[in-house]
């Protein structure tokens, strides 16, 4: 049954690959539109303004791929998508890319038929604690009760983290998250603990929000990023590389504000990354404006975050893993030449 | 002598015993109180508890919604008072719940084709109305294309084409409902007509339709549509995300129709049908005009029960990804700019109270049509 299961699927997602055109970025030239598959509503990822305008971290990703192929960043239609539909809407064609808060793993970038073309935001599951106990690392939680939300790696990774680390523990399971916190605010448990994209927009909707902590640590890792169909190159290094240029750009000091002035930069990084010199855009095959199209109508990533998610929007989180490499982070480019 | 005999009967009243007063003439509502509610001392202890248990209750659900709760301000407001609702939040999302995100220029055409199906059902089911079946024809020919038009645009009416993906809230809560509704009902009287009939081909294909679509959970209809049919079909086959679940569901409430309707078709004696073919009428003729006025008045309850239940059911296409009335609720919750202790409740209390007001409102209709039509053979 499983064997049959299992070939029908790989029948599916072979016949669907057939019906998705091999040259993604020519379709959405032609339709001078990307379609962008995203989260139905994470707080500071993806979410439609009073207006119903999509908004947020990973939707500025897909608005600035739509810069860069299309020259303008509202040339975009969202889908959003469940958990369990995004994957199948990218290998059906429904979708050109899939800006969701999917983790890379290694099975899916073997079985599904799609490709992870970088990695977006560090996430990990991590643990909010009263600052009242006193509790100033993961390793402190010995006999602690956790709530957490049911059916998700989340138990699996706290089963892990806790028996290499021979600490006990109990968990406290709710069907879905705002159950978990509820049950966290009204003591039920101790800790609540969930990946740490969620935790700051948990502890915000708490009546006592200053009470609570989010401590440093991170148990698991798991990296979101951006998908595309597996067969298309040259689309996968368009996603790719637009998230690269970002990164660059914060690193060279280029934003959205200051790219019209850097364009004459002496930097040869910067005159590369813009355009000025090389042909990186022409390699893309894309315009040679497209680098400055993204930075100047989307930002560059050190903007998105803190619009989106960091210090100047509501949830406030720190950049933790995912400042740049030069600054205690993750986040690193290739070079631009 | 002949005044007293004339008399006599009713004077002597110590023949007669004397008789109470009609029930119903002496009953006090103390005394009422007394049968009813305490009739025995453990049923005078159950009504004191419960009605204890209702008052606090009510009076929970008051505070939190009325007394306690903030009516203007802002999120800092909110936050301050973790004891009542955010009516502020809703009223900041309130657009949003009613259009999602149909673009703000266009939404007076969403408003338009509520107003104008608004108008046809008042004149559809009003009574006393004069022409309703030109009502009728309006409602189920003329509006469905006058809708069509106004809500996804026509390009050359200088009406832009608006992406179903842009659809949302009460506004597609509302659409799958109509939608459903609409069809269900002519489709289910036909698929019961065929489960009826005596052709073998017909009764098979409906008894096989409805067995079918009654075993298998909606959800799992939902999920084949949005899942499986784009990996097998071509990309330009596929239906549009919204039709998917619409066709879903008209044929879904279909299902479930039929075997109403053919509840009430066979509670329908045998003898009308022979007495109406001894007439000499022809088959279409005996169902239009004898059986199925009648059998549709018997299951009006039924009927909407159906439509109730398909109204609520419109909130299963958020697994979908289609952001209905519920959906948007949600949606509107986690925004951030409003995170609050409140915000979540005061977001289903209100959702809870749209979605009561409609099917209260369907429930109250169709007991005034019970009264109406079922005066002859009431109970």
């Amino acid at each position: 049954m499983q064997a049959i299961l299992k070939g029908l699927m790989a029948a599916a997602v072979a016949l669907a690959a057939s019906n998705a055109s091999a040259a993604t970025i020519e379709d959405v030239k032609k339709n001078g539109i990307l379609t962008c598959g995203t989260n139905s509503a994470t707080a500071g990822f993806s979410l439609p303004d009073n207006e119903g305008k999509w908004t947020g971290f990973v939707v500025d990703y897909c608005r600035a791929v739509a810069a860069a192929v299309l020259g303008d960043a509202q040339k975009v239609r969202f889908i959003p998508l469940t958990p369990k539909d995004r994957f199948t809407a990218l290998q059906s064609g429904e979708i050109d890319i899939l800006a969701h808060n999917a983790t890379w793993t290694s099975s899916r970038d073997t079985s599904l038929g799609i490709l992870f073309a970088g990695t977006y935001f560090y996430d990990g599951q991590g643990f909010m604690v009263r600052k009242a106990e006193n509790i100033g690392s993961a390793k402190d939680l010995d006999g602690a009760s956790i709530c957490v939300t049911q059916g998700t790696t989340t138990e699996l990774n706290l089963a892990d983290y806790f028996r290499s680390h021979s600490i006990s523990y109990s968990t406290v399971g709710f069907a879905d998250e705002e159950a978990v916190v509820k049950a966290y605010e009204e003591g039920r448990c101790d800790v609540l603990s969930a990946d740490s994209s969620t935790l700051n927009a948990s502890r915000q909707r708490m009546a006592n929000s200053d009470d609570s902590i989010v401590l440093p640590e991170l148990i698991s890792k798991e990296p979101l990023g951006p998908a595309v169909r597996q067969g298309d190159d040259h689309w996968f290094n368009v996603a790719k590389w637009t998230l690269l240029v970002m990164v660059s750009a914060e690193e060279l000091g280029v934003t959205s504000q200051n790219v019209d002035e850097m364009k004459s930069s002496e930097n040869p990084n910067i005159r590369r990354l813009l355009g000025v010199e090389g042909s990186i855009g022409k390699d893309l095959g894309l315009a040679d404006t497209w680098s400055v199209d993204v930075i100047k109508q989307v930002g560059n990533y050190g903007e998105v975050f803190d619009r989106n998610i960091g210090k100047d929007s509501p949830l406030k989180m720190e950049r933790g893993l995912n400042a740049l490499w030069n600054q205690g982070g993750l986040q690193y480019a290739p070079p631009v030449r | 002598m002949s005044g007293h005999s004339l008399h006599s009967p009713l004077a002597n009243s110590s023949l007669l015993p004397p008789t109470a007063p009609p029930w119903r003439i002496r009953r006090s509502p103390a005394a009422w109180m007394r049968k009813n509610l305490f009739s025995t001392p453990f049923s005078g202890v159950l009504t004191i508890c419960f009605t204890a248990l209702a008052a606090w209750l009510l009076y929970q659900l008051l505070s939190f919604a009325v007394f306690d709760a903030v009516w203007t301000g802002g999120q800092e407001e909110c936050r301050a008072n973790p004891d009542g609702a955010c009516w502020p939040f809703i009223v900041e999302k309130f657009d949003y719940l009613r259009y999602g995100a149909y673009p703000v220029a266009e939404r007076w055409r969403v408003d338009l084709t509520l107003i104008i199906g608004a108008v046809l059902i008042v004149w559809l089911l009003w009574k006393r109305a004069p022409q309703r079946n030109v009502a009728a024809l309006l409602f189920f020919i003329a509006y469905p294309v006058v809708a069509f038009v106004l809500l996804r645009g026509v390009a050359s009416l200088n009406l832009p084409v608006i992406d179903t993906v842009l659809w949302g809230g009460l506004l597609i809560t509302l659409l799958m409902s109509v939608v459903g509704i609409v069809f269900s009902l002519p489709i289910g009287v036909l698929l019961a007509l065929g489960r009826r009939s005596e052709l073998p081909l017909v009764r098979a294909v409906c008894v096989i339709f409805i067995e079918v679509v009654r075993g298998v959970p909606f959800i799992t209809v939902l999920f084949m549509a949005n899942f499986m049919m784009p990996l097998f079909v071509p990309d330009y086959l596929t239906p549009d995300r919204l039709l998917r679940p619409l066709i879903a569901i008209a044929l879904f409430s279909s299902a479930y129709m039929a075997e109403v309707v053919r509840a009430g078709l066979q509670a329908i004696p045998k003898g009308q049908y022979e007495a109406a073919k001894a007439l000499g009428l022809s088959y279409f003729t005996i169902m239009r005009l004898i059986i199925l006025p009648q059998a549709l008045t018997i299951v009006i309850p039924g009927i909407v029960s159906t439509f109730i239940g398909l109204f609520k059911d419109t909130t299963l296409v958020a697994i979908v990804g289609i952001a209905d009335f519920l959906r948007a609720v949600e949606t509107a919750r986690v925004d951030p700019n409003w995170a609050g202790p409140t915000i979540s409740s005061t977001g289903y209390l209100f959702a809870g109270l749209v979605y009561w007001i409609f099917c209260f409102g369907m429930s109250r209709y169709s007991q005034a049509m019970e009264r109406e039509f079922a005066r002859g053979h009431k109970s």
